[in-house]
């Protein structure tokens, strides 16, 4: 039977503030467990909240890069459950009058084919603590250095419907955040996270039962937890069974998902506006002067590459996509002079290396300036672009910039014409019968026959001959040969 | 409007607190006036009233995203009834 797939998402996106959204303590990863957990967000009795403009600033920069609207009294509820590493026993977050509504974000499918995916709102809340449950036994420890960490929570309409699509939709949407510079982008620590709702249901029938599948850190686990979603639900209704509306987790190593709790015995969070916290009023001018500021966004950088560069729309998508890739690039195109081959090195051996090692842009063991110099080197003819490698393979591993490893290694590629020149006649005299066979053959058939004697004489140069320069020397000698010309 | 005992045990079971049976129908009774307080608005016509996030006209300061606060753990910990290797300790979770 054929099924329809109809999927929403919720992402849940750190905001790159300094501080907390209500306290004055520090948002830095990676600090010792505890050690910026103030007083409020440990949710003492006795502690206020004072909201962070700079999170409101970055909000809103969301919402007008989705042509979304501001709105210009926005309030905080508290949203009430327990659980340990949520202190105060509620979350202050927003729901009636979130700070983002109604905006769209358009995706290129496959095909070519562009689809606009609504979003239902954004709002702003407080990130909860982190409960580590390997360490102890019998008891779990929790770190509330996350606790107040500004989150927008991004809840699109269940416009999507493939995994496929949801993941172009998650990538669209991480690009306009780090191109934003409102994220850092760091996922795997869990700078932004995905919740998706997944149902099915007969072509243009009624919405099927939903489940949700929480807290989904990368756009592969994403995609995976979709898949894994959508044909359990498949199996169950063609079993004759009924999907049951409830949370779900996936394991990401394991590839399967379990069901976390069901919604009969969910939660009942019963908001209401916080007394804390009085309405936020936002006004025009201030939304204006944002506005203006706006950094470039992905779309206007796709076409920007395209015109600017001269890329093809493959290759300006992934770089556009992707605010530090791209930037990257442009160091390395600009320094370079050549962005073809610029786009080339990154798209190929660079990401290629990155996925490999699970490395994001900021950890690349490769500075933009070095493969810009080592590009330099190839088109000054230095180095062969096999030789290329090699020096990026070196830098790779830290052996230094791209000078350096040319001269430690010897392997400057050799330009003189004379020098090549004497090379190309020794191989022609010690191949006499290849030789033969390539002045008797038809043309069509010598540049083919040509491979052999370049093969020859970048193996007597120990590789270091600018294979350019030896093809084109050779067939001049074999020209001549051709044309019964002395050597 | 009025609210039953059910919806009292809902509550409470969300809430985390537990009522003995005496409890349960003065709690049932209160709120349940409250409720019919609430309901005297009935009488009024709000339809065209934004409803009200805040008793006082004012309207929320921010802050400048500033770190303004230093590490303190040792003081909080002390608090704690069990903390180890800088975590809170609290019975074991089960996901």
């Amino acid at each position: 039977m054929e099924w329809e797939i109809v999927i929403g998402l919720e992402v849940h996106v750190q905001l790159a503030t300094k501080s907390k959204i209500f306290s004055g303590s520090s948002t830095t990863f990676g600090s010792k467990p505890n050690t910026q957990a103030s007083a409020l967000d440990l949710g003492m009795p006795g502690t206020l909240p004072t909201p962070n403009e700079e999170a409101f600033r970055q909000a809103i920069m969301f919402g007008l890069a989705i042509n979304a609207d501001i709105e210009k009294c926005s309030i905080f509820e508290r949203k009430n459950y327990f659980y340990p590493d949520l202190p105060k026993g509620y979350q202050t977050t927003q729901l009636e009058k979130p700070i983002v509504r109604s905006g769209n974000i358009v995706i290129e499918l496959s095909d070519g084919t562009r689809k606009s995916i609504r979003i239902h709102h954004a709002h702003l809340e407080e990130d909860a603590g982190k409960s580590l449950h390997e360490e102890f036994q019998e008891m779990t420890g929790i770190d509330f250095n996350r606790a107040g960490t500004p989150l927008i929570e991004i809840v699109s309409e269940p416009d999507l419907s493939s995994a496929e699509e949801a993941t172009l939709f998650a990538k669209k949407l991480y690009g306009i955040v780090t191109s934003l510079g409102i994220c850092d982008g760091e996922m795997a620590q869990g700078s932004m996270r995905f919740d998706v709702n997944v149902s099915i249901r007969k072509p243009g029938g009624t919405l099927g039962t939903r489940t949700e599948t929480k807290n989904l850190n990368s756009f592969r686990f994403m995609e995976d937890a979709i898949d894994i979603e959508v044909q359990r639900q498949i199996d169950l209704i063609e079993d004759g069974k009924k999907v049951v509306q409830e949370t779900r987790l996936f394991n990401g190593e394991t590839k399967k998902s379990k069901s976390l709790r069901s919604k009969e015995e969910a939660n009942d969070y019963r908001y209401f506006p916080c007394p804390d916290l009085l309405p936020v009023i936002i006004e025009d001018e201030y939304i204006e002067e944002i506005r203006r500021t706006l950094p470039e966004l992905p779309e206007a950088k796709l076409k920007r590459f395209k015109e600017q560069y001269s890329l093809s729309n493959y290759d300006a998508n992934i770089l556009s996509s992707d605010q530090l890739l791209g930037q990257y690039f442009e160091v390395v195109a600009k320094k370079s002079g050549d962005a073809k081959i610029a786009a080339n090195w990154i798209l190929g051996e660079l990401l290629a290396r990155l996925n490999s090692t699970g490395l994001t842009i900021t950890l690349c063991p490769i500075k933009s300036e070095d493969l810009a110099e080592m590009i330099c080197r190839i088109l000054d003819n230095t180095i062969s672009g096999k030789m290329a490698k090699e020096v990026f393979d070196g830098m790779w591993k830290g052996d230094g910039n791209a000078d350096s490893i040319i001269s430690s290694r010897g392997l400057k590629q050799v330009s003189d014409s004379s020098v090549i020149e004497s090379l190309v006649i020794h191989i022609i005299k010690i191949n006499p019968n290849q030789v033969d066979d390539y002045l008797k053959a038809e043309e069509a058939k010598r540049s083919k026959m040509l491979g052999y004697f370049v093969g020859q004489v970048m193996k007597a140069s120990k590789g270091q001959a600018n294979p350019k320069q030896v093809n084109k020397i050779l067939r001049g000698q074999l020209n001549k040969l051709i044309n019964n010309i002395e050597l | 409007m009025s609210i039953n005992h059910k919806e009292i045990m809902k509550l409470a079971e969300l809430a985390r607190i537990q009522l003995n049976d005496e409890t349960i129908k003065e709690t049932t009774k209160s709120i349940t006036d409250v409720l019919c307080l609430i309901d005297q608005l009935g009488a009024e016509k709000t339809n065209d009233i934004q409803p009200m996030a805040h008793p006082t006209d004012a309207f929320q300061c921010l802050r400048a995203d500033e770190v303004t606060e230093s590490d303190q753990r040792q003081t909080f910990q002390n608090l704690a009834p069990l903390a180890e290797n800088g975590l809170y300790l609290v019975p074991k979770v089960i996901d």
